[in-house]
């Protein structure tokens, strides 16, 4: 047996039905992980302890033959933004260096309750903020699929980890298309829910009313369950929401024949290679094909996205890394002068270049005089483009496009342009700023056999009828 | 508008950092580029359309209920021992780069 290979529901029965035990498969994980992980770099640090203890506990279960949870045994993986108590915790950032937190994200003690098994932490852009994964301050990743190509970012550890089988699952953060961009660079599943479905309760906070948690996985059913299992009110989160959480596994084989998808000449239009549309287009035809009704939808101030988007995120960012000051927690430099000399030369040696271009941003946004121009009317913006989403979605019941205007780009392509590296999330950016549930699923290669992904976006909280398209399409090709 | 260097090193205060020489040129450059792609969003005419902070209140949990009445659910009460117990003392100092065991050591505020 593939031990690496396996999804959720495959690892759990495998469990289940003694064919190996959860110990086992968490070895044959590490393993993995020893041998390929050198020349990938998606983990920062293995919690072998924790892992090893959690898998005992499947074990003695499966022996008695009792019923296992749902995730009994299956190997996951958590990106370095969310905290795991007595477990390092670094964001991808210097000034977290040796940070070991004191308690457990809710999404991260949602999955072991349901009895997964966290392997390690995962790497990513320093504070979640880049989309190539070259901002971490540890050590770039390698896409597996092309190992001189980006995995993406800022979840860029976590797809590369589950394309790599280094991971059943893994949970990664997404506040500009941090789960669904990396997603679609490693050629597989990754499902951003709506604001407030899954409790941001221990995410590291980059921009608060744009950050969400999300899982990357191998199927959409995988990522079915893992929402099933991180989604619902959690009273340390007041932000999310208190609806019911719906059984997304069994609504996913639900027929999806006569639903309208839209489709919006926005995302088609200067930037997006060719073959990206190509295989966009393809894979509309299959929708098509299994009974979908295709509709032409206008998302009109698409092209505004990206620059409301960085303007709210580096004013929030600017704000939520102030806490950063060398006090608490985190890096302090030595030899200071006075507290606010320790402040500023901590921050200085502790953030790297493009964190520290993204707080000078957003309090650039944030200052006196500049507030209303830039902010104020960012945030205005922000509101045009999601009534463009309310708009369409009185006609459609979800929409498609392209996650990504390209495939992978290689290492160290973009890293002296920022600009060029943030228009490369112009087809992700407006999930968040609406709100809105989006997923990116693998629809084809490109000549030089990089994956391509495409997005699905639903209306808020219809998570359900975002994965049920994803899932018939994955079914049908 | 264009930003100086004068504004970086402003900005660079509020935002409590030091930035060498280096970074400051960068800063100008790189901040003009995207500040000058930011420009695009005064085509539009937004003085009619309200600012949009966060999601929450677009979507319909209990359209029966007007504004705060709305998310009345993400309030509590206040408690002693319950939700929100503090750390432990050692837990909470764990972290910090100085401390006397009862509280955070920084350098001295006041000079004399």
């Amino acid at each position: 047996m593939d031990l690496t290979g396996l999804t959720i529901d495959s690892a759990r029965s495998a469990i289940a039905d003694r064919k190996t035990s959860a110990t086992a498969l968490a070895g044959a994980f590490y393993a993995k992980i020893e041998s390929d992980d050198p020349k990938i770099g998606a983990y920062l640090v293995l919690s072998k302890e924790r892992a090893l203890s959690k898998a005992a506990q499947t074990d003695v279960l499966a022996e008695k033959g009792e019923n296992l949870p749902p995730l009994a045994g299956v190997p996951v993986a958590i990106k370095d933004v969310m905290v795991t108590k007595d477990v390092r915790t670094t964001a991808g950032s210097k000034i977290l260096g040796n940070y070991v937190p004191p308690y457990d994200c809710t999404a991260v003690a949602r999955l072991e309750a349901a009895g997964a098994v966290m392997l390690g932490k995962l790497n990513c852009d320093e504070f979640a903020m880049g989309s190539s994964n070259e901002n971490s301050a540890w050590k770039p990743v390698h896409n597996p699929r092309d190992l001189s190509r980006v995995p993406g970012g800022s979840s860029g550890g976590s797809a590369a980890a589950v394309a790599a089988d280094m991971a059943v699952a893994t949970l990664g953060s997404d506040t500009g298309g941090s789960i669904r961009q990396p997603a679609s660079f490693c050629g597989v599943v990754g499902l951003k829910p709506t604001y407030g479905r899954v409790s941001r309760y221990g995410l590291i906070a980059f921009a608060s009313s744009l950050d969400h948690i999300g899982p990357l996985t191998k199927t959409v059913k995988d990522a079915a369950i893992v929402l099933r299992t991180i989604a619902g009110r959690d009273p340390m989160d007041s932000t999310s929401a208190e609806l019911p959480v719906p059984d997304y596994v069994a609504e996913l084989d639900k027929p999806i024949k006569r639903l309208k998808i839209g489709v919006a000449k926005e995302y088609f239009g200067e930037g997006l290679e060719p073959e990206t549309h190509k295989a966009i287009e393809a894979a509309i035809q299959k929708l098509a094909s299994l009974g979908c009704e295709i509709v032409e939808v206008s998302l009109p101030h698409t092209k505004y996205a990206i620059p409301a988007y960085y303007l709210v995120a580096t004013a929030e960012a600017s704000s939520n890394l102030a806490r950063f000051d060398g006090v608490r927690y985190g890096y302090r430099a030595s030899g200071v002068r006075s507290l606010s000399d320790m402040y500023r030369r901590s921050r200085d040696h502790g953030f790297g270049a493009e964190v520290k271009r993204r707080i000078m941003l957003g309090t650039y946004a944030l200052s006196a005089g500049y507030y209303d121009a830039y902010y104020l009317k960012a945030q205005r913006v922000r509101t045009l483009l999601t009534r463009d989403f309310e708009e369409a979605f009185k006609t459609v019941d979800a929409i498609v496009g392209p996650t990504c205007p390209t495939p992978a780009f290689k290492l160290g392509e973009k890293v002296d342009d920022p600009l060029a590296m943030y228009l490369a999330d112009i087809y992700t950016v407006t999930a968040n700023l609406a709100g809105i549930p989006g997923i990116s699923i693998p629809v084809g290669r490109s000549k030089e056999n990089l994956p391509i992904g495409m997005q699905i976006f639903g209306k808020h909280f219809a998570e359900s009828t975002i994965l049920r398209v994803a899932n018939a399409y994955e079914k049908a090709v | 508008m264009k930003v100086t260097e004068k504004d970086v090193t402003y900005v660079a205060d509020l935002a409590n950092l030091e930035l060498s020489e280096d970074e400051r040129i960068r800063m100008v450059r790189d901040l003009n580029s995207i500040l000058g792609h930011v420009e695009s969003l005064n085509e539009l005419d937004t003085k009619d359309v309200p600012p949009m902070a966060q999601v929450s209140d677009r979507y319909g949990l209990d359209e029966s209920k007007q504004g705060s009445d709305r998310f009345a659910y993400a309030s509590r009460n206040d408690v002693h021992e319950g939700l929100r117990k503090s750390l432990p003392h050692e837990a909470a100092l764990a972290n910090a780069p100085e401390s006397d065991g009862i509280f955070f050591k920084v350098p001295k505020v006041i000079e004399r």
